[in-house]
This record gives C-alpha cells, sequence and structure tokens, in this order.
C-alpha cells in the first residue's frame, strides 16, 4: 500500500462510509433541529429583553444587564453541564437535548438582546421626538418606527453571531446527544476508523456552508442606505 | 389680544440637572397668529417649544393648548398631541418609510384612520407642500428642502391647531429654503396659528405678527416684527439684531 492508499483507507474507507452514512444523516437532522430550536428561542427571547429594557424601569434593566453579562461570560459547554448534570440536584433531569438546546438558547438570547440594545440605541433621538409629536405612544414608536431601522443594522452582527452560536451544536455530544459529532465519535469506536469523522465534517459544510454564504449576502443586502 | 388664546404656557421654569434653562417664561398665542421667536444659541427656544408638547416636561408652570391642560397627568398626551404639529431642524424623517407613509402612519396609528383614508389624506398634505408627485420615494431620494415639506406634510396631515417650528430652514442649503418658507407662507394664508423659531429675519418682517426675543431662558422683550428689528428698547435685543444682520 502507498501512502496515498493508506490515507484513503484511512480516512475515506468505503465500506465504512457505507455502513455508517445513515447513522451521520441521523445526527443531521438532530442538529438541524436543535439549530432551529436555539435560533428562534435564543433570537426570540433576546429580542423581548431588548425591548423590555427600552422601556427603562431601572431594576429590570439591572436584571437584564446581569443575566446578558452572565451568560456571555461562560463558556457555553459549562452552561450545558451545568443544566444537564446540575439540575438534577433540584429533581429535574433535563435530557442532554434539552440541556443542550436551553444553553445554547440562554447564549444567543443574551448576545442577541446586546444586539439589538445596540440597534435600538444607534436609532437617533429625533426619530422618537419626531413620532412622539404626532401622538403615537411609546409602544407604536418602538414597532413602527425604531424597530424596523433597529434591525437593519442588527441583521449583519446577528447573521455571524447566531451561526458561530448555533455550531456549537456540536457541545451535545458531550451530554449524549446524537447530533452530528455524537454520531461521528460513535461511529469512530464502534470501527476503528476515522473515516465517520469526515463524514460528519461533510455534514457540517453542507449545512453550515449555504448558511455562511446567505449571512455575507444578507450582510451586503441590507447594508445601511439612506 | 382679543381672540381667545390657542396656545397659553405660564411661568414656565424648566431645569436639566443644575442648569436653569427656562426662567419663568409666559407665552400667549392666539388664534391665526404666528408668533416668531428669536434668540441666542443656548437661550431655550428649543426648550421652551418642546414644553408646549411636553416633548420636555416643565420643572414648574402651567401649558394650556387648545383649551387642553397639557401637564395634567389624567390628559391623554398623545391624543393632545395630535393638535400640536411639529417640525425639526433635522427633519427626522423616517427614513424606512416613503414620503406617504411617513404622512400615514400616524393618520392611521393615532388618528384610527383607514389605510385608504389615510392614504387620500396623506396624499393631499403633500400636495399642499408641491409633492404630489413624490409620494413614494424614501427620505434618502429626497432633497433637504423636500424632506423638510414632507415633514411639514406629517405635521399638517393631523390638522392640528398650532405648529411648531424649531429651525425648519436650517439644515438647508440656501437655494433649498425658499420652498419650506414658501410652504410655511401658505400655511400661514390659511389660517394656521404657528410658532416659528428661526433666524429668518426676513420672512419674520414679512409674515410675523409678533416677533419675541429671548436670551438666558427669559423672554427679553417682544413686539411687532418693525418695532423689533428696527427699533428695539432693551441693549441686548439690539446687540442681537445687530449680530444678526451683519450676516
Ligand atoms: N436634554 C438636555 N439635557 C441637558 N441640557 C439641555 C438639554 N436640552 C437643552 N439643554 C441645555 O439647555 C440650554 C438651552 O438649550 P436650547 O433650548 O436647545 O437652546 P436654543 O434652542 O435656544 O439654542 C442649553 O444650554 C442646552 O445645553
Ligand atoms: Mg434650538
Amino acid at each position: 500500500m502507498t501512502n496515498w492508499e493508506r490515507f484513503l483507507d484511512t480516512f475515506f474507507n468505503g465500506k465504512v462510509l457505507a455502513r455508517y452514512w445513515p447513522d451521520i444523516a441521523y445526527g443531521a437532522l438532530i442538529t438541524i433541529e436543535l439549530a432551529l430550536l436555539v435560533v428562534v428561542t435564543g433570537i426570540g427571547a433576546g429580542l423581548a429583553l431588548a425591548l423590555l429594557r427600552s422601556v427603562g424601569i431601572r431594576p429590570v434593566n439591572w436584571a437584564i444587564v446581569f443575566v446578558v453579562d452572565l451568560f456571555r461570560a461562560l463558556p457555553p459547554l459549562v452552561i450545558i453541564v451545568l443544566i444537564y448534570f446540575g439540575l438534577p440536584s433540584i429533581d429535574v433531569s433535563p435530557s442532554g437535548f434539552v440541556s443542550t438546546w436551553l444553553a445554547l438558547a440562554f447564549v444567543l438570547m443574551a448576545f442577541s438582546e446586546e444586539i439589538f440594545w445596540a440597534g435600538i440605541t444607534a436609532v437617533a433621538k429625533g426619530q422618537w421626538e419626531a413620532a412622539r409629536s404626532t401622538g403615537l405612544t411609546f409602544g407604536q414608536t418602538l414597532i413602527n418606527v425604531v424597530l424596523p431601522q433597529a434591525i437593519r443594522l442588527t441583521i449583519p452582527p446577528l447573521t455571524n453571531r447566531t451561526i458561530a452560536i448555533t455550531k456549537g451544536t456540536a457541545l451535545g455530544s458531550v451530554v449524549a446527544v446524537t447530533e452530528i459529532l455524537g454520531q461521528a465519535s460513535s461511529a469512530v469506536s464502534n470501527s476503528y476508523n476515522p473515516s465517520p469523522l469526515m463524514l460528519g465534517a461533510a455534514a457540517y459544510i453542507i449545512m453550515f456552508l449555504p448558511v455562511v454564504v446567505l449571512g455575507r449576502w444578507v450582510e451586503t443586502r441590507f447594508a445601511w442606505k439612506r | 389680544m382679543s381672540s381667545k388664546p390657542i396656545v397659553e404656557a405660564r411661568g414656565i421654569h424648566k431645569h436639566f440637572g443644575a442648569v436653569h434653562v427656562l426662567k419663568g417664561v409666559d407665552l400667549r398665542v392666539a388664534e391665526r397668529e404666528l408668533v416668531f421667536i428669536i434668540g441666542p444659541s443656548g437661550s431655550g427656544k428649543s426648550t421652551l417649544l418642546r414644553c408646549l408638547n411636553r416633548l420636555e416636561a416643565p420643572s414648574s408652570g402651567s401649558v394650556v393648548v387648545d383649551g387642553i391642560d397639557m401637564l395634567d397627568p389624567k390628559t391623554d398626551i398623545n391624543h393632545a398631541r395630535q393638535r400640536i404639529g411639529m417640525v425639526f431642524q433635522s427633519f427626522n424623517l423616517y427614513p424606512h418609510m416613503t414620503a406617504l407613509g411617513n404622512v400615514t402612519l400616524a393618520l392611521r396609528k393615532v388618528a384610527g384612520k383607514s389605510r385608504t383614508e389615510a392614504e387620500a389624506i396623506g396624499r393631499a398634505a403633500l400636495d399642499r407642500v408641491g409633492l404630489a408627485d413624490r409620494a413614494e420615494h424614501t427620505p434618502g431620494q429626497l432633497s433637504g428642502g423636500q424632506q423638510q415639506r414632507v415633514a411639514i406634510a406629517r405635521a399638517i396631515a393631523l390638522e392640528p391647531r398650532v405648529m411648531l417650528f424649531d429651525e425648519p430652514t436650517s439644515a438647508l442649503d440656501p437655494e433649498l429654503v425658499g420652498s419650506v418658507l414658501e410652504v410655511m407662507r401658505s400655511l400661514r394664508e390659511s389660517g394656521m396659528t404657528m410658532v416659528v423659531v428661526s433666524h429668518e429675519m426676513g420672512f419674520a418682517r414679512a409674515a410675523a405678527d409678533r416677533v419675541v426675543f429671548m436670551d438666558h431662558g427669559q423672554i427679553v422683550e417682544q413686539g411687532a416684527p418693525a418695532e423689533i428689528f428696527e427699533a428695539p428698547k432693551e441693549e441686548r435685543t439690539r446687540a442681537f439684531i445687530g449680530q444678526i444682520q451683519r450676516h
């Protein structure tokens, strides 16, 4: 066997690939499910917190800032482990899937709250004044005038952050989530061959490359034009 | 002043922290009157206007507009503000909406008009400022003068009882000032009650009923334009007028 054949046999072993690709495909489904849940709940909660913060009730805002800073400071893996291994001590036993979802959603919530908040505060004060002077309420101004402008400013950083955090679904493998990396690792130990990892990498590329490209497009599309 | 006042502000004081910005200002504006406010930068002209529609809450004093006590906590301030149009130096159009969208937003959300009704009113308002053909343009596609006229249309569409103008032409290139003043003049001719903060002395001479000179948070002197510009009684007024006319 030449080196090249040995390389192919090790990393792209046809028999192993054929045997394990359905497992990886199943893992990809779990990853997609997890990622969608994280994105929808994380961004939704982040937006809700940013809107609540704009109401400007001091103690509420302190609480929001504290929670946001906390989740931005903790490594996501630590949060996953805390939820998965820590909560059972108070008689709540979330599955690995739920633990990973919650942890990543909290992190995305924290970062997206900061991004939305920055967007809201970047909208000129004159926009508020013009709208309020015509009799629009605080809430009507926020929803109809400020938020649409804030979201345009928000989309590029939010896209990048969302991609970064959803890739963290791979951390679920640590708490036995059968997502791509988890499936690939068990396939590697069962087959004594690293080829399934290549399949896993391919699955990530197939899933995330379009998202990254889309993010790039969105970034140019929503660049602030006046 | 014989006719009933639309705006009656009494004893307005405003503090920003330790800074005493308005020191007991009284301002009465009669129906159909155009009051022109002049004064050095920082004298409190904008703050006074903003106290009239409670964009700024006075520290003390009373403001009654069209019979509504603006400072009474029981007053529905959002409803009351419909009656007070405001035009800003920096236009403050909503950049993500068309001209028509800018004009119709409050008509729909505050005045409760249907979209069709609001668009009919909105187009009529844009027509009054000479921009009927720009209804679908966004602010970014309009000149400064056109943007300010859309801002005026946005305010008059709500049929206010009084219009407040805070240096409406100060941000404009000189060649665009005329078109905005023209709209203000026609508004005046239609009988609109107006309070105008501006440095456009020519407009004041031609259109104002009364000129008010403010300095350091107080009204120093007021009177007919000819009186204030030609024969001011106070030294501070004279100095300020002299300064302006040299430009
Ligand atoms: N929101 C604010 N906070 C603190 N100080 C303010 C605020 N608005 C205005 N001021 C101060 O009040 C004074 C009067 O301002 P302003 O009413 O804008 O004057 P003018 O319009 O005559 O130039 C200025 O000294 C200004 O710095
Ligand atoms: Mg001013």
